[in-house]
């Protein structure tokens, strides 16, 4: 199998690597980088647990090839925060207690963040979209919607 | 830490630089090889094992693959890689085809869509392809390629049966061409699924009607629907209905009645095929009821 020589930065450091060309951007995260913020769910784009940032824009990991990423940038939940500080979204996640068993936190928390950034100001019905790729069977929809809500207001 | 879950199976990753390197490694290879775009079929079929390419070619990086393109004496011209957020977000498309935006909107889920791309959408020739009725009512054409030239063909000739298509071994799709939206027109893309959270269509409906003084009725109608038959099928009888008689309650009942006649449903996983046929009469009455009380509205 052919081998790839890609270069990319992970939330915000740059680095060279050689990968596989059957490995997922997912595989790759979790198993080469030990990013383990990137959760691992159904691996067929339903969940959403493994959802990253690829140049800005939220995508599923387990249906990106880490060949793809090649001159890319890529930001996993660890690099919401900085210097221990939370990024708002986190902290009102806590607030609003928009997490249960947190599985499905990193990749809400990811989706949400690309929500504010295309649109800071949106309504519950455009938080509700921008989550629909990403399941959470604690059912904790609501506190999570609270949660986006909050962070818009604050400015975010 | 290993995961539990299965790799992909094992496969070469080749870059295409050009439509024509891509057509050259497509033909010449003698191995499994299919072209990648968003990966977001494929992968998953790699998965469930239901193809295994030994070669993927990918067409996203390829230049102008990916482009989007409007001009007001021709229309609107997609790349088969463009992603469906890319087709979605377009302020041109938003302007000119809100109902291709709406039908878009309807895919699983932002983040899908982000791979996502239109051709691959329509190559992959999923009966319940949710761009496929509303590309059929606008009159789509597509950019056929092969190492031989190009051919172009009416997207109503391009789906042959779930998952199979009239492209050629060593053929690629490479364009989506829209005519101009005809003046005055009004659409609809109703999608019956088991939640409103991005699943697949039991049912997908997509009117447009449009004023035309020539037929009886003032207007003229395309109707196409998804996830009732092995393809994603145009209603050209009830199409022609709605033109020769005066539009009514009854002349839209009688039309969603031949798209009920038409639908060829399967029962599976989602609906009955029992169920499938009834809100194909149910969905298709709605849309054209809708797009109707639009026309008037404006008229």
């Amino acid at each position: 199998m052919k081998h790839h020589t890609i270069s990319f930065t992970l939330n915000g450091t740059h680095e060279i690597r050689d990968v596989r060309s059957n490995l997922t951007l997912l595989r790759f995260l979790r198993e080469q980088l030990g990013v383990m913020g990137v959760k691992s769910g159904c691996d067929t784009g339903e969940c959403g647990a493994c959802t990253v940032l690829l140049n800005g824009e939220p995508v599923n990991a387990c249906l990106v090839l880490a060949a793809e990423i090649d001159g890319g940038k890529v930001i996993t939940v660890e690099g919401l925060s900085m210097d221990d500080q939370l990024d708002p979204l986190q902290q009102t996640f806590i607030d609003h207690n928009g997490i249960q068993c947190g599985f499905c936190t990193p990749g809400v928390l990811i989706s949400a963040k690309a929500l504010l950034t295309r649109n800071p100001h949106p309504d519950r019905d455009e938080i509700k979209d921008a989550l629909r790729g990403n399941l959470c069977r604690c059912t904790g929809y609501v506190r999570m919607i609270d949660a986006v809500e909050a962070a818009a207001k604050e400015g975010n | 830490m290993e995961l539990p879950l299965p790799e992909l199976p094992a496969f070469d990753y080749l870059h295409a630089s050009s439509a024509q390197h891509a057509l050259e490694q497509l033909g010449g290879s003698i191995a499994r090889t299919r072209v990648l775009s968003g990966g977001t079929d494929l992968f998953v079929q790699m998965r469930a094992g239901s193809i295994a390419p030994t070669e993927l070619i990918d067409l996203k990086h390829i230049p102008g693959l990916a482009t989007i393109e409007f001009d007001e004496n021709s229309g609107l011209t997609i790349g088969a890689a463009a992603t469906m957020n890319a087709v979605a977000r377009d302020p041109e498309v938003q302007a000119n085809y809100p109902l291709l935006v709406r039908a878009l909107e309807t895919v699983a889920s932002y983040q899908l869509r982000n791979r996502a791309t239109i051709g691959g959408n329509l190559c992959n020739a999923s009966p319940a392809a949710d761009s496929a009725p509303s590309l059929l009512v606008l009159g789509s054409r597509l950019t056929l390629e092969s190492v031989g030239g190009q051919r172009e063909l009416a997207l109503n000739d391009f789906f042959k049966g779930p998952g199979e298509t009239a492209l050629t071994p060593g053929e690629i799709l490479t364009k989506i061409s829209l005519p101009l939206a005809p003046t005055g027109w009004k659409g609809r893309y109703l999608k019956l699924g088991r939640n409103t959270s991005g699943d697949l269509a039991i049912v997908g409906v997509a009117v447009l009607g449009f004023p035309d003084p020539e037929p009886t009725s003032g207007f003229r109608f395309r109707i196409a629907l998804a996830s009732v038959a092995p393809t994603p099928i145009r209603v050209a009888d009830a199409e022609e209905l709605l033109e020769t008689t005066t539009l009514s309650d009854e002349s839209i009942e009688q039309a969603a009645r031949i798209a009920q006649d038409l639908a060829r449903p399967i029962s599976d996983a989602r609906a009955s095929a029992e169920y499938r046929r009834a809100m194909v009469f149910e969905l298709t009455a709605w849309a054209l009821k809708d797009v109707r009380q639009m026309l008037e509205e404006e008229a």
